[in-house]
């Protein structure tokens, strides 16, 4: 039997995202990705006996914006708290975060799965915290060195219920998180340079049970793949556990990406005992119901709502809507090129088709692709003009565009002679040239192999240079093939 | 309330301290009259008072989100007991086991 018949895994999962600030949570000093060690740093940073934190203001707003778009209550009367523990990449000996005031809180995230299944996992809480600094451990045979330019980055932390049943939906949610925190320009959602990280809140219990097993929390795992690993990991070994009559035990484990265990870290089973208390250095904050109003008339339309729009108003296949909206930049120039047509299914062809393989190529993103959307939008009106095929457009003036981005589309076409030829005395000279040249394959069509109707098309389209309209160049064959 | 020496070797473990037996002694003893001290508070009756957690009634003390970089590098590291040109040392502090 397999486990998966007989168990089931309970997932929660808490995200940590760096909020896109320029100065820290409580103070002025740079959140500058890959400055030289300890030079972002400040009296406050450092925990300097006599100074006081300031909350930038920034990480409200985004705090309150991310929690906007994912269903949540925003909270009126916020206040910070210490949670204490020692450790040197906290100098203070205590980490600002919220503790029984979370700024936001009972949300939800709708994930999907292939199929359009949509499923909604709870958020329980979004709150406020600083960052830690960073320990090198593996530098020098005897000290631990310490760089305090991230201690004091503001941090969101977003806690899910148990919601999540599977590995598959661990990655789905996480995917969603990344894609509305990008969307947002709340965090840059790059996992592998940590400014996004998850922990694994993972269960293991008998089908249809009610109580939660013994949970496991597994750290250290900086891609959505690793998140899903980990917990696949983990779930055949807690149901091996729970089948030799093993004891699982509640602890924090770490995932080991080379050999995709995870690993017991051993520390002292004492519970951690973080003694929360209300930070007074840190007065009070107001969330007042106009800000929130505020900030939900600037947020941006959203990837789901973007969706919704581009199927049921745009006619939008679903593939392409969910592509599109993968991302705000690709959102962003598809909203360019649509400016300039309302052939919405041929801008979003364009762009999962050449714009997509020239991107990969050069290995470029969409915000440096060279062309402006209008000249997609002259290529499509080409196209449906009549003036020239897809083919061409795509094979031909398309490159010729992205070397010469000043000239428009029809200037191209024409100065490269490539506009189609729609006049039926030229094509029908063509057609005439290649039945002549087939004797052979005009007798198998005639014997019934009508799908030579192509190659014959091809031999046209050779002889034309790509010019022939292919429209009435097949009416002109069939004609004079079936004559 | 009283302590017992758990107490104070769990309060030593959160605070990465160790002591011997004699020093352990003699924080029970001070720890205990600390809190017998703060224990005379519980003879006031506090039903009904709002813990007090702030010294102003001021709220949103907010800043602008923009950079002042107040300290260089060197004084950062200038009152580090033990420091190299980048980093701020300390002992391997690495999880045990």
């Amino acid at each position: 039997m397999k486990f998966e018949d007989k168990y089931e895994i309970v997932i929660g999962l808490e995200v940590h995202a760096q909020l896109q600030t320029l100065s820290k949570a409580f103070s002025a000093d740079s959140t500058e990705f890959g400055a030289s060690p300890n030079t972002c740093v400040s009296v406050i940073t450092l925990g300097h006996p006599g100074t006081l934190p300031k909350l930038n203001e920034k990480v409200v707003e985004l705090a309150v914006k991310l929690g906007l778009a994912t269903n949540c209550q925003i909270r009126e009367v916020n206040r910070f708290a210490r949670k204490n523990y020692f450790y040197a990449d906290l100098p203070k000996g205590y980490q600002i975060s919220q503790f029984d005031t979370p700024i936001c809180y009972d949300g939800y995230i709708t994930i999907k799965d292939d199929a359009g299944n949509a499923k909604n996992i709870r958020l329980e809480r979004i709150h406020l915290e600083e960052d830690a600094g960073k320990s090198i451990h593996d530098q020098d045979p005897f000290d631990s060195l310490i760089d305090l330019n991230r201690a004091g980055v503001a941090l969101v932390e977003m806690v899910s219920r148990p919601d999540i049943s599977s590995s598959q939906e661990a990655g789905l949610y996480l995917t969603e998180i990344r894609k509305l925190v990008r969307y947002l320009d709340v965090c840059d959602g790059n996992m592998e340079e940590g400014s996004l990280r998850c922990d694994a809140n993972i269960s293991v219990r008998l089908k249809g049970a009610t109580e939660l097993g013994t949970k496991v929390e597994v750290k250290n795992m900086n891609s959505i793949r690793n998140v899903q690993r980990a917990i696949e990991f983990e779930f055949q070994r807690q149901c091996n556990c729970l089948e030799t009559g093993e004891t699982i035990y509640q602890e924090t484990r770490n995932f080991d990406a080379v050999s995709g265990e995870t690993r017991s870290m051993r520390s002292k089973e004492m519970a951690h005992d973080y003694r929360y208390f209300p930070e007074p250095d840190l007065p009070p904050l107001i969330v007042s119901e106009a800000y929130i109003d505020k900030i939900k008339s600037e947020l941006p339309e959203l990837p789901e709502a973007l969706f919704q729009k581009f199927v049921k108003q745009y006619g939008l296949p679903e593939y392409d809507a969910y592509w599109i909206t993968e991302d705000k930049a690709t959102v962003a120039y598809f909203l360019q090129i649509i400016k300039h047509t309302e052939d919405y299914k041929a801008a979003a062809n364009w762009m999962m088709g050449k714009i997509r393989s020239y991107l990969n190529e050069k290995g470029l993103s969409i915000e440096k692709f060279p062309l402006g959307g209008e000249k997609i939008g002259e290529l499509i009106a080409l196209v449906k003009s009549g003036k020239v095929s897809n083919t061409v457009a795509s094979e031909n003036i398309f490159p010729a565009l992205l070397e010469n981005p000043i000239k428009s589309a029809a200037v191209l076409a024409e100065e490269k002679n490539l506009i189609q030829q729609s006049d039926e005395s030229a094509l029908s000279a063509w057609v005439d040239q290649v039945i002549a040249k087939f004797p052979e394959k005009v007798a198998e069509y005639k014997g019934g192999k009508v799908g030579l109707i192509g190659m014959f098309m091809g031999e046209v389209m050779k002889i034309s240079g790509g010019k022939a309209d292919p429209k009435v160049t097949t009416r002109l064959l069939k004609e004079k093939l079936d004559a | 309330m009283k302590l017992t020496e758990e107490t104070v070797d769990k309060m030593a473990e959160l605070a990465k301290l160790e002591f011997n037996s004699e020093e352990k002694a003699t924080l029970l003893g001070d720890m205990n009259k600390i809190l017998s001290f703060m224990e005379k508070l519980n003879a006031l009756d506090t039903e009904g008072v709002e813990p007090l957690i702030y010294m102003t009634d001021e709220i949103n003390a907010l800043r602008k989100d923009e950079v002042v970089q107040t300290l260089t590098h060197d004084e950062a590291l200038k009152n580090a007991p033990k420091k190299d040109s980048d980093y701020f040392r300390v002992p391997k502090v690495l999880e045990r086991g």
